[in-house]
């Protein structure tokens, strides 16, 4: 049965999914923003 | 517990029971808090209009801080869950997962809500939506915010609950529908949203208890602002799926392409988040690596996907519009829309004013060397008036109107006022945001009680201009004002006293809010739709020039001599 349907594109089955969605709009900003930014506040030297 | 179904006959949509209570219940305490802003709104501009200087300094910033809060957080948020509840359970035609759970949720948000605004009104808690540290507040306010949040989280999760169950219980076939696409865009920002916003206020709640000795004030406003700019990002991905929405509502109009407006939620989803940077652009600390991919590489993706919005939601009013035979010229599509209805006039005034204020604005601000001409001025509350009051405020406004017949089931009072309700509130925030960047591109400081600085040791000689335009704020802003307040009032009293609307029963209120959708017939392609490519141009254009402008002003700053 399901071969003879049409195909569904790779990206609408990641579009359809929104698991997977919440996982990518989850980790981008954390890693990219949220952890490189504050790494990056971590390795200010202190004043002495 | 049963649950059971409505089909309003007004527009064809189902509701489940619990469903639609919840909704209620969210929009009523949506509007309570926009009620408690607005009031504050008039105590800040009547301060902030010079020859007027209404409050006391301290007064002032409580105000402040009350209107911020209840503005931005409590009434969009409310209002926002609604509009999650509606997407999920009445769009996809199913039960709402977890009613009991959605009641809880609920009663946190209410009861965080009521909780923060005490500890505000008390008057030990002025610092602002923000609350930077090191100012600090008192327990409770923080106490209200955490309680508020986990409350939408778990609708969030509901959110995510119900399009389980409808998957499961195959009450749709094939993918979601785009307004729950957008709806799910906003659901999972948010989710990232309140997870930042817990990192950083449980600590501060704790140190404001007094069990944490201090907390670093550049690490705070990192992750202080994953919370306070992904949940505009949460507005806009809301205010989008209901453009879409008064689009099908009012033209029957399908999306022009629906994979091109998935793959811009999509941008929204991966980039938009990320812009969080633009807010610390001035802050040293952080390295001009971190700021530019944050700001300016990724998320130009997504104000491309904003700019998809901006076309593709004309472009479909467009298509249905000429499918209906206004065909002749550019404009005549948009020339012959219901501008009496204050559905579609909201929708367009908060798109037009969305994209031309608010986003050439925000694209300008978000770039790191620019941003030093208005950081910290009055430029800024500019700048989102545009993206949150004519953007989001105005478009969940529009569709109250929708809901008042359809979820609330009553005929609404005053449709007089209806009509130009939109073009009064809409057009004098305009002017408002407008003359809020003209003082701050003289450099008038945002969050300020007194622009003449009187008694400072070093007095600041400000030119004609820059108090000409914060007087036009003071007038312009009691406009809107008395136009949102009168809007509150039109609301409740329909909602208190207007005529119930029986099951059978079809008229909904003078003004038609639905106009019959377009019969395709026999064209087999969809129209063309060049009026819209000539909006954009415009844009563009717009854009363009605002920018370089900028530059031009930038280098002029400081004589190289
Ligand atoms: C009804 C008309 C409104 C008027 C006349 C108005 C006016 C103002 C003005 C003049 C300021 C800047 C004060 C200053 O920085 O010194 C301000 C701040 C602000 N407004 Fe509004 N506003 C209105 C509605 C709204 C709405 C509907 C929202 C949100 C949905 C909103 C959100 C905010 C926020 C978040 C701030 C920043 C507060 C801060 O700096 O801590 N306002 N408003
Ligand atoms: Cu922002």
């Amino acid at each position: 049965m399901a071969d003879q349907e049409e195909r569904i594109p790779v990206m609408q089955q990641v579009l359809d999914n929104p698991f997977l969605l919440l996982f990518l709009g989850i980790t981008i900003p954390t890693v990219i923003y949220l952890m490189w930014g504050v790494m990056e506040i971590a390795n200010i030297p202190v004043a002495h | 517990m049963a649950t059971t179904y409505r089909i309003c006959p007004r527009s064809g949509l189902q509701f489940n029971s619990d469903a639609e209570k919840l909704m209620r219940w969210h929009a009523v305490a949506g509007v309570l808090s926009l009620l408690v802003g607005g009031i504050m709104a008039l105590g800040v501009i009547l301060t902030r209009w010079p020859a007027v200087k209404l409050l006391e300094a301290d007064t002032f910033y409580m105000v402040l801080t009350a209107h911020g809060l209840n503005m931005l957080i409590f009434w969009i948020i409310f209002f926002e869950m609604a509009v999650l509840l509606f997407a999920s359970s009445t769009l996809l035609r199913c039960r709402l997962a977890m009613p009991r759970l959605a009641w809880f949720s609920f009663w946190l948000m209410a009861i965080g809500a009521v909780m923060t605004n005490i500890a505000v009104f008390q008057g030990e808690s002025s610092v602002m939506f923000t609350s930077y540290v090191p100012m600090m507040a008192k327990p409770h306010f923080y106490l209200g915010i955490i309680l508020f949040a986990v409350g939408a989280l778990l609708t969030c999760f509901i959110f995510l609950g119900t399009l389980v169950v409808a998957k499961s219980e195959k009450t749709y076939e094939g993918s979601v529908p785009l307004v729950t696409f957008g709806a799910l865009t906003a659901c999972i920002i948010a989710i990232f949203t309140i997870a930042s916003g817990a990192i950083i206020l449980i600590p501060t709640l704790l140190w404001s208890l007094g069990y944490i000795r201090e907390i670093d004030s550049l690490m705070y406003r990192t992750v202080w602002w994953a919370l306070g700019h992904s949940s505009q990002q949460v507005n806009v991905s809301a205010h989008v799926a209901i453009w879409y929405a008064i689009a099908a509502i009012v033209f029957g109009a399908k999306p022009m392409s629906e994979k091109v407006s998935r793959t811009a939620y999509f941008l929204y989803i991966l980039f938009l988040q990320l812009a969080s940077a633009h807010h610390i652009l001035s802050d040293p600390g952080l390295g001009s690596e971190w700021k530019v991919v944050n700001t300016s590489y990724f998320m130009y993706f997504a104000v491309f996907a904003s700019m998809i919005h901006g076309m593709t939601v004309p472009g479909a009013i467009e298509q249905a519009q000429r499918l209906k035979g206004y065909n002749k010229g550019l404009f005549e599509w948009l020339r012959k829309a219901p501008w009496g209805n204050p559905a579609f006039s909201s929708m367009f005034l908060s798109l037009v004013g969305f994209g031309f204020l608010g986003g050439i604005s925000g694209v300008m601000m978000g770039a790191e060397q620019l941003n030093m001409l208005i950081h910290n001025t009055i430029y800024v509350p500019g700048h989102f008036h545009a993206t949150v009051v004519i953007g989001t405020t105005l478009a969940f406004m529009g569709l109250t109107y929708f809901l008042v017949p359809v979820l609330f089931k009553r005929e609404l009072l005053f449709p007089g006022y209806a009509k130009i309700f939109p073009y009064l509130f809409g057009l004098s925030m305009y002017m408002v945001a407008l003359v809020m960047m003209g003082a701050g591109t003289l450099g008038v400081a945002r969050r300020h009680w007194d622009m003449s600085f009187a008694g400072a040791p070093m007095a600041y000689e400000w030119p004609g201009a820059a108090y000409l335009m914060m007087g036009l704020t003071g007038i312009f802003g009691t406009i809107a004002c008395v136009s949102g307040g009168l809007w509150i009032l039109q609301i409740v009293f329909s909602l208190l006293f207007g005529k119930k609307l029986e099951e059978g029963e079809k008229l909904s209120m003078p003004i038609p809010l639905t106009l019959p959708a377009p019969t395709p017939g026999g064209a087999a392609h969809p129209p063309a739709t060049p009026g819209t490519m000539v909006l954009a141009l415009i844009f563009l254009t717009a854009f363009i020039l605002y920018y370089f402008v900028n530059w031009k002003y930038l280098s002029s700053l400081w004589g190289m001599a």
